[in-house]
């Protein structure tokens, strides 16, 4: 009846990166046939852009900075990253809603790499997340934001952000595979980005906070990847302490944070995949 | 040599509150080619059976091997070796037939042209060409689990998992799957089936395991455990549910029955069953006595015993009764 071949040999790594490449594909398939989703993910950053631009522009000064058109400049960098930090959410309800359909349990019964399914989410949704930057970029410029050190350190910044956004979704992805359903997925998923995004430098610059709050927003991973960017894009960066390590090496501070991220989350995440049952 | 074995298999579900034992030593033996199908109600542990099997879940003791290979130490050549297919159909419903194939064929290790033709090939096979290039949200739930049940066959396993593969499905969604099975069994698959409806169990399997609270309580083929409960039963309905406890009395004494646990009075559907040694002469004779008594037959017929009074004789309740 059959003509198919048997299975090639292949190394683990490859195996993981074929795996990985297809639950990538998969979840690339799916974002045009979910078509709200792909609303909400976008008219939300447009929302926070004109939001904070229009209405705490005027009210919020950037300390050595002045004009109105400062607060746009230095915000950008803030609503870029709160976005890949929220990238955490769809990586934790679709997990969670694989979950609870029996998918996940059919993915662990096939003979691939126990990384697979993660890593193909959090790939397919990092792709996502660079097509909702674009559109934000563009709205950035829109509202009045630029770039003023060249293409090549954007492209940086922009990268930074990717990472960032490729770190969190391992957390997105512990969080979906420990929680019930999709529905208590999403809250976990968001709940405690909340004053993690706001006890940042993301929307307020840090020398306008209480004094005992400032360190801890200026070590903050958000706080970092926000500073890098905004010293790759040469927008206005103020800092309370502005001979402290995140002040003086905003992009180190912000790769060493994704990759501490990483090394902590992708195995907790790969480890949970591994014992995951649904039900 | 055996396809799948599993000795004292143990696993334990410990909550903050209680444990469950879902499987409290269980031993199971499928000969290659052959159908095991194993029965329970809910609750009773074959799904998680099957997990174990399927290298989902490792046992807290005992151990299992498919095909040679332990299900715990050499579970990646497992999963190389044998489908599953689940209860909840496990496809992506937002992928059209073709690409969930597609995307299991992949993973499955074959390469992409491979995979493409396993997947014209399977979708042909389960009469789901039309519907190939539709999205799966727009499939019935009997297209759907066949497609669930087309995904675990793309590596041409030689041992089959079928976890309750009709639950929920119309009648002739039902009879379709059962065919499909049929000939997966003429190709010399061995299947392992889980079921909560015995006459399923009955069509199908070769064998049977009967579990409850994770434990065998019967094993053989359908009529070894039909046996066991007797043969032929006469059934009455009596019109005047007063009449029921004297019908019972009378023809309890008619037709010498002797154990009177063998006997049943369901009072409010006025219906009586016992032992018919007999048969028809039984039958005939049961039917004089409520006649010359004066008491009316609302219905009566001979019934060959169903796997149903298996369950019930041997757990004390019925196989689809729900278990807290």
């Amino acid at each position: 009846m059959s003509t198919t071949g048997t299975p090639a040999k292949v190394s683990p790594f490859s195996r993981a990166v074929s795996d990985a490449g297809v639950l990538a594909w998969r979840s690339l398939k799916r974002i045009p046939r979910t078509p709200d989703m792909l609303i909400y993910a976008t008219i939300q950053p447009i929302m926070f852009v004109l939001l904070f631009a229009y209405v705490f522009g005027n009210a919020i000064p950037i300390p050595g900075f002045p004009g109105a058109r400062a607060y746009r400049e230095f915000l950008m960098s803030g609503i870029f990253a709160q976005t890949m930090a929220f990238a955490v959410a769809s990586a934790s309800v679709g997990l969670a809603d694989d979950m609870s359909k029996g998918l996940i349990d059919r993915f662990r019964s096939l003979p691939m790499a126990r990384s697979g399914v993660i890593a193909g989410r959090v790939v397919g949704d990092v792709v996502f997340n660079a097509f909702v930057m674009l559109v934000m970029v563009i709205c950035g410029f829109i509202v009045g934001w630029r770039w003023h050190n060249g293409i090549g350190q954007a492209l940086a910044a922009f990268a930074i952000l990717l990472l960032f956004a490729f770190a969190m979704l391992w957390v997105g992805a512990l969080i979906g595979l420990s929680v019930g359903g999709p529905e208590v997925a999403a809250s976990a998923g968001l709940i405690w980005l909340f004053p993690l995004t706001f006890l940042s430098n993301a929307f307020v610059p840090t020398p306008n906070l209480p004094g005992a709050l400032q360190p801890v927003a200026e070590w903050n991973p958000i706080s970092s990847i926000v500073a890098a960017c905004r010293h790759l894009f040469g927008n206005p960066s103020p800092f309370a302490s502005p001979d402290g390590f995140p002040a003086q090496h905003p992009v180190w501070l912000s790769l060493i944070w994704c990759a501490v991220i990483i090394a902590i989350f992708a195995p907790l995440a790969v480890n949970k995949y591994r014992r995951a049952t649904s039900r | 040599m055996a396809a799948i074995e599993a000795t004292g298999l143990v696993k334990t579900f410990k909550s903050r509150k209680n444990s469950v034992k879902a499987l409290d030593g269980i031993d199971l033996e499928v000969p290659e080619g052959s159908v095991l199908g194993l029965l329970g109600p809910n609750g009773a542990g074959k799904t998680t059976a099957v997990r174990v099997l399927t290298t989902l879940m490792a046992p807290d003791a005992g151990s299992a091997r498919v095909l040679g290979h332990d299900v715990v130490k050499e579970a990646d050549t497992v999963r190389g070796l044998v489908g599953l297919s689940g209860q909840y159909a496990a496809v992506d419903e937002l992928l059209t037939g073709r690409e969930n194939l597609w995307m299991f064929g992949r993973l499955y290790r074959l390469n992409s042209s491979q995979a493409k033709q396993r997947a014209d090939e399977l979708l042909e096979t389960f009469d789901l060409t039309d519907a190939a290039d539709r999205i799966l949200k727009t499939y019935s739930g009997g297209m759907r689990r066949r497609l669930d049940l087309a995904g675990s066959l793309i590596a041409h396993p030689k041992v089959l998992f079928l976890d309750e593969p009709t639950t929920g499905l119309d009648p002739r969604s039902r009879l379709d799957l059962w065919q499909i099975i049929r000939d997966r069994v003429s190709e010399g698959v061995t299947i392992l089936l889980t079921t909560q409806y015995l006459e399923e169990a009955d069509e199908l399997a070769d064998s049977i395991v009967v579990v409850d609270h994770g434990s065998v309580i019967a094993r053989g083929t359908a009529d070894e455990l039909k046996a066991k409960v007797g043969g032929e039963r006469i059934e009455i309905v009596v019109h005047d549910p007063s009449e029921t406890a004297r019908a019972l009395e009378l023809l309890t004494a008619a037709l010498e029955v002797t154990d009177p646990d063998a006997t049943t009075l369901d009072q409010h559907n006025k219906r009586i069953t016992l032992p018919a040694p007999g048969g028809s002469t039984a039958l005939v004779a049961a039917i004089r006595t409520l006649d010359g008594a004066g008491i009316r037959i609302a219905d009566v017929g001979l019934r060959r015993p169903t796997l149903d009074d298996v369950f019930l004789s041997l757990t004390g309740h019925a196989a689809e009764e729900v278990e807290s």
